[in-house]
């Protein structure tokens, strides 16, 4: 597991039925870093990330993640390679019916054989590294959106997974929020040194963390650059791109 | 991947301090030392501190961060220092995260080892409030059919025809079926008996009495309850989970004239009408099984229920019907709005609301009956 490249994505088209969302695109994402999709609302960056979970399969091209290719491989190796991502889902998808600690526990008891104390001991530890210790015996109605975003990325980092996608930690949270946030996901890569592949419109997040990145247009229905972030601003001569890094209209 | 080296640690008791030798693989698949052993040295040596040499740790997960935090918290409790310069980058920064925020006073919850009397107060005074629920419900129903009447309820017209197509044409099929067989049983099992007195033709009364005064209006309630009632609770459940009736009331628009009116009207207007079908088509399957095994013509049939059915025993069994739609919506609603804000809440509204309908109903059948006996109807 000490390939430089954790996942590939080559010549993918992805289509809902006939609609075609995103073609020809093609980018790589290194171990351990930190991986930005842009783009306007509506340009298909949360399709993209089911495609690379592998909820959806791609209309052409291939999805490599640790040199398996997921969709030409038998369906117990597809689900042991998924089950090594955790995934952040737009709106925290906590399961409503149970509390927090039942929610992070869930994947561990799924997934591993382990007695249920060690489970609640990594339940805890999880949560701690969230801020929301103590939080277990809460259902996710009766805590606010940020500590939501939280608690399902504690619940995305259960099982200690290699690589993490996260669709717009920041959406609906306050700045304060969105920038702690942030921060604890850089933290987590720094000492984990866990991939993350991450949506997000914060310039301040794709800026601070962002090792590479690309950028998908709904007009062209396909990537318009990709890169450093902080070279994108540099180089790209692409105005759409340049746009959308200044914020100017 | 390198072959995995079990998990091991060595513990070294200088004077007064203790190095901790962490050696192979930390994680919790592979497996991580019991940890109340090392404790127990720990505590009873008297040391002072606790260090680490962690030159021979390879891979490590969450397996040896929650064993740290278990060793760090049993030194904070005995004043026992841990250096934690030797470990790993990434693991003192993990600590530092998860010691970051200090877990908030009073945020652990403690469910268990309630007394069994505060329990039943605690019942008790959920039974209450839920009382208290229902009569706020009521009269807020009461006012909204006030405003309705005086013509200023916040009702959608288009709302109310979308209610009464979902309510009643598209129950018509499944009616038709348990009616039919409902009238076809009621007339089989009669005439057995009626025919040991060779008076087989009274299975008309028989049926057609059942039908209007009572099976029809409960079986439609019934059907009603299960079809509607519950699809109610959960609708409205539903927007309960997604805050939509919260965003009805800070609109200023009441989800009682908004949501509950359409539906409670729907179904007292729809109810009677296939109360009406169902006695119908109970009376003919009736009349299929008399002609069919019991050699009643139709028409005999027909001129028997005509002469011993008065009008009155199908009037009281369509304003029965009524009554029934308006507590079958009324229960459904009620159920709604009271969910919580889970998926197994509208789950449960869903079910209770039927099972409250149907109490409901039988109870209010009763009612009915000792009345129209009191006033001799
Ligand atoms: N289930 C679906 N069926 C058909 N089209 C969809 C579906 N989900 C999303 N789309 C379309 O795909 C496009 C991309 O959506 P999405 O990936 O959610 O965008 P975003 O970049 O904002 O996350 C949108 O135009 C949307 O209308
Ligand atoms: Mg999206």
């Amino acid at each position: 597991m000490s390939q430089a490249l954790h996942l590939q994505v080559k010549n993918m088209t992805m289509a809902y039925a006939d609609t075609i969302i995103q073609q020809n695109l093609e980018f790589s994402v290194k171990r351990s870093e930190i991986f930005i999709i842009m783009g306007g609302s509506g340009c298909g960056k949360s399709t993209l990330l089911r495609h690379l979970i592998g909820l959806m399969q791609p209309a052409s091209g291939e999805v490599v993640i640790d040199d398996i290719n997921i969709w030409d491989s038998s369906v117990e190796e597809r689900t042991r390679t998924i089950s090594r991502s955790g995934v952040l889902y737009q709106s925290g998808a906590l399961f409503s019916s149970m509390t927090l600690g039942e929610n992070i526990a869930l994947p561990l008891s799924e997934y591993t054989s382990l007695a249920s104390a060690l489970i609640e001991k990594i339940v805890s530890y999880k949560l701690s590294l969230v801020g929301l210790a103590g939080f277990e015996d809460y259902y996710p109605s009766e805590i606010s959106g940020g500590m939501r975003k939280r608690a399902g990325l504690a619940r995305a980092m259960a099982l200690d997974p290699d690589i993490l996608f996260i669709d717009e930690p920041s959406a609906g949270l306050d700045p304060i929020s969105a920038k702690l946030l942030d921060r604890l996901i850089l933290e987590l890569r720094d000492s984990q040194g866990t991939t993350i592949v991450m949506v997000t419109h914060e310039l301040e997040s794709i800026f601070s963390v962002g090792d590479s990145s690309i950028f998908l247009d709904t007009d062209e229905k396909t990537m318009i650059a990709s890169g450093p972030p902080k070279q994108l601003l540099k180089e790209s001569s692409d105005p759409r791109v340049l746009n959308f890094l200044t914020r100017s209209v | 991947m390198a072959e995995s080296v079990p998990a091991k640690y060595t513990f070294d008791p200088a004077e007064n301090q203790v190095l901790l030798h962490l050696v192979g693989d930390w994680s919790y698949s592979t497996g991580i030392p019991p940890i109340s052993a090392l404790l127990n040295d720990i505590n009873s040596a008297k040391v002072t501190a606790v260090t680490f040499n962690t030159e021979k740790l390879q891979t490590w997960d969450s397996g040896l961060m929650i064993f740290l935090i278990e060793l760090i918290d049993n030194c904070k409790q005995n004043n026992i220092q841990v250096d934690k310069t030797n470990l790993p980058q990434g693991v003192s920064r993990l600590l530092n995260l998860a010691y970051a925020v200090p877990e908030r006073k009073g945020a652990r919850r403690t469910v268990l080892g309630q007394p069994v009397l505060t329990k039943i107060g605690n019942v008790t005074i959920e039974m209450h409030r839920s009382w208290n629920d229902m009569l706020n419900f009521v009269g807020d129903l009461c006012k909204g059919t006030y405003n309705l009447i005086r013509g200023r309820a916040r009702l959608r017209i288009a709302d109310l025809f979308y209610q009464i197509e979902a309510a009643g044409p598209s129950a018509l099929m499944i009616i038709t079926l348990i009616s039919t067989l409902v009238g076809m049983i009621l007339a089989f099992v009669g005439a057995v008996q009626l025919r040991l007195f060779g008076a087989e033709i009274f299975i008309a009364n028989l049926v057609g009495l059942g039908m209007a005064r009572e099976m029809g209006a409960i079986m439609t309630a019934i059907i009603m309850a299960g079809r509607s009632g519950s699809a109610y609770a959960a609708q409205i459940g539903t927007m309960q989970v997604n805050e939509e009736i919260d965003a009805l009331n800070t609109m200023g628009i009441s989800p009682i004239e908004f949501l509950v009116l359409p539906r409670l009207l729907a179904l007292c207007i729809t109810m009677p009408l296939l109360c009406i079908y169902s006695i119908f088509m109970g009376i003919f399957g009736g009349a299929v099984v008399s002609a069919g095994l019991f050699d009643i013509s139709f028409y005999q049939y027909y001129l028997q229920i005509q002469d011993f059915v008065e009008l009155k025993h199908f009037i009281i069994g369509i304003l029965k019907a009524a009554v029934f739609g308006v507590l079958v919506a009324t229960a459904g609603c009620f159920r709604g709005l009271q969910c919580g804000r889970s998926a197994s809440a509208v789950g449960f509204a869903a079910t209770s609301a039927v099972v409250t309908s149907l109490v409901l109903i039988i109870v209010a059948d009763a009612v009915i009956t000792v009345i129209c006996q009191v006033l001799g109807v």
